[in-house]
């Protein structure tokens, strides 16, 4: 393996990553609530495709993509309507707690469903082959990833700077109480936002899981934590700047493995968090916000 | 005045009842009793719930590092107290250990509270500076790292690399998981109490008035994280002499989670809450519920639907999903036990006497 090959897993990652850290970031963008639960979503939309390759084998592989995204998207808004929305009113903290809980129900309810054991996950025709491309030879899902998280990423930052739906996101995120006055339906539009979210975590899902291929209730934790580190080196609230945090996490933990210091690459992301955090707290694209008596 | 003295003699006295009670179930109970390995890790996390409970609900600062402090509390008890000729047996992945010595138990208590305390006010120096998710993202990440670290094999001859650590000193009679609890949060309650704690509360309500009424912020902060940090490492070094073996992957962040979820459930901001709740989070998920995990059978031979391994974690975590949606004040609220205003209030139901009873505030 030569650096181009670490380079470019570096960014399949970062990618991968990339479409759950946009999750955590419009959520916090909104609501101001660090949701918690989005990494088992990840993880949820994983067994979810197993679960749905193997009870419906007829059924068309794109199919099964879809049906999956689907039962994903209305997990995240039933999370929403009865996690998050009952304590719209509460401080900060309650609604991140509630959120903690509901992490700790979805790993709980997985581990029971699956028995606790390690599922291997579908093999995903396309994208799981082995392709040869910069004389570097890997699954293809490898190459796509940062390309669909780019493409993903533009589209929906079109989204929401040139449509109407787009406007009354911007306006919520500004200012929850003068959006809902100026006649925004601000449950709608958080509910949407929790679908959009939940739709980039299922894709997220697919093209992570088709490389590493065992999926148990705990999966979803440790690339949670890894795409929230790059919501927040990013910026927390700010779309590209998500997606240029999961990339910069990405690489530096392939480089981290290029350089023999495998185990260490945990220790370099959370580590580049504490820094970022440290230096500038809001992140690399993060706006400057200033406290008020 | 008078008042006030009466509270703390029932107090005192509730206290002692649970002493005595202790005692009969250390003696009396069989060795194989679920009371024992219950009641264990009933006072680990009990302490370490306390301990979150001085930062997150007296001091307002919201940190999630307590995995990575207790894992640094456990790692420093059991490497000192493994006796000197089991050593070279259990780093025998790493030739021997640096460390040639054994520390009695209280010694070793100390100084795992003291590592974890050193590490928080190094941390702390950094971090206490961010406000409410920051700091908690902030430390969680160094929880993650500190587990990451003592993983390396470099580290090996100290932390026995990614191994567990067993063999060392680990007490059986959960009246030294008592005594070491009961003391800690004793200390913690007295601090609360004191013009520190009146400080910290001040600067939980409202930071710019704490400052401008001359509270040094950044002192008490890193006093808070620091004292706090000392009764995690405790809580570590007893969870180590729970489980006899101590390992990282043992002190995940879901770890924290459980102790936040205690502390929630028995009201932030009240001690005598962060008790009961891991009383009843630990006796309900390691005991009570776990005829939810076997499957069983009805008289006419059909299996009960739902029943099988694993539920009983799912019921347990519904159960406090309705907890933290529904009583988000916890069983406590923000307020203490007391008996003495509990028998005040019954005696006003029979006694009609509602001006003088009744008030359960302290």
């Amino acid at each position: 393996m030569n650096i181009t090959s670490y380079l470019i897993r570096g960014l399949a990652t970062g990618g991968q990553f990339a479409l759950v850290a946009i999750g955590y970031t419009m959520v916090y963008g909104i609501l101001k609530l660090i949701n918690f639960a989005h990494g088992e979503l990840f993880m949820v939309s994983g067994i979810l495709m197993i679960y749905i390759v193997a009870d419906l084998p007829t059924l068309p592989i794109g199919l099964a993509i879809c049906l999956m995204a689907a039962l994903t998207v209305f997990i995240g808004f039933l999370i929403e309507k009865f996690a998050y929305s009952p304590l719209r009113s509460a401080p900060r903290m309650s609604v991140m707690i509630s959120a903690i809980g509901v992490s700790y129900l979805l790993q709980n309810l997985v581990s029971y469903i699956t028995g606790g054991l390690s599922k291997q996950f579908p093999d995903i025709p396309v994208i799981g082959e082995s392709v040869r491309f910069l004389g570097i030879k890997d699954k293809l899902t490898v190459f796509l990833s940062p390309v669909i998280a780019i493409v993903l990423t533009v589209i929906l930052v079109q989204i929401i700077n040139h449509t109407k739906f787009g406007m009354a996101m911007r306006a919520v995120s500004k200012d929850f109480e003068t959006s809902q006055l100026m006649g925004i339906k601000i449950n709608r539009v958080i509910s949407i936002t929790f679908a959009i979210g939940a739709f980039l975590a299922a894709t997220g899902s697919v093209l992570y899981f088709a490389k590493n291929t065992g999926i148990n209730h705990l999966s979803g934790a440790n690339p949670g934590l890894k795409a929230f580190i790059a919501a927040v080196v990013g910026g927390i609230g700010s779309i590209p700047g998500a997606v240029v945090g999961a990339l910069i996490i990405g690489v530096a933990e392939s480089l981290a493995k290029a350089f023999g210091l495998a185990d260490f690459s945990d220790v370099i992301s959370f580590g580049l968090l504490i820094i970022i955090l440290v230096v500038k707290p809001t992140g690399i694209f993060g706006e400057k916000t200033t406290e008020k008596v | 005045m008078w008042e006030k003295n009466k509270r703390t003699i029932c107090n005192l006295i509730l206290v002692g009842l649970i002493i005595v009670l202790l005692i009969c179930i250390d003696t009396f109970a069989p060795a194989t009793s679920m009371w024992f390995s219950v009641l264990r890790k009933v006072c680990t996390f009990a302490l370490a719930a306390v301990s979150m409970n001085l930062l997150n609900g007296f001091t307002g600062l919201f940190s999630l590092g307590q995995a990575g402090f207790m894992l640094l509390g456990a790692y420093t008890y059991a490497i000192f107290t493994i006796p000197v000729n089991m050593r070279s047996n259990v780093f025998r992945n790493y030739g021997d250990s640096v460390i040639r010595f054994q520390m009695p138990l209280v010694l070793a208590l100390i100084l795992a509270g003291i590592v974890a305390a050193f590490f928080a006010f190094l941390i702390g120096l950094p971090v206490l500076r961010l406000k409410s998710d920051y700091l908690a993202i902030a430390t969680l990440g160094f929880a993650e790292i500190v587990r990451g670290l003592v993983q390396l094999q470099s580290f090996g001859p100290v932390t026995n690399g990614p191994d567990p650590i067993n063999m060392f000193t680990a007490p059986k009679s959960i009246m030294v998981y008592a005594a070491i609890s009961g003391i800690s949060i004793l200390i913690i309650v007295l601090m609360i109490n004191s013009t520190y704690g009146r400080a910290f509360k001040a600067i939980r309500d409202d930071e710019i008035a704490a400052e401008a009424m001359g509270i040094n912020l950044a002192h008490h902060k890193r006093l808070s994280f620091v004292i706090s940090s000392f009764f995690c490492g405790i809580a570590g070094a007893m969870m180590a002499m729970c489980n006899t073996s101590v390992s990282s992957v043992s002190f995940t962040t879901s770890m924290t989670y459980q102790i936040l979820l205690v502390v929630v459930i028995g009201g932030i901001g009240s001690i005598s809450g962060s008790i009961i709740a891991a009383f009843i989070f630990y006796a309900s998920s390691e005991w009570w519920l776990k005829f939810l995990d076997l499957e069983t059978y009805t008289k006419a031979g059909s299996k009960v639907p739902l029943l099988g391994p694993g539920f009983r974690m799912v019921v347990f975590s519904v159960l406090i999903m309705i907890i933290v949606l529904f009583f988000r004040q916890g069983i406590m609220g923000t307020r203490e036990i007391s008996v003495y205003d509990g028998i005040m209030k019954i005696r006003s139901v029979f006694v009609k006497d509602k001006a003088k009873g009744g008030e359960s505030h302290e």
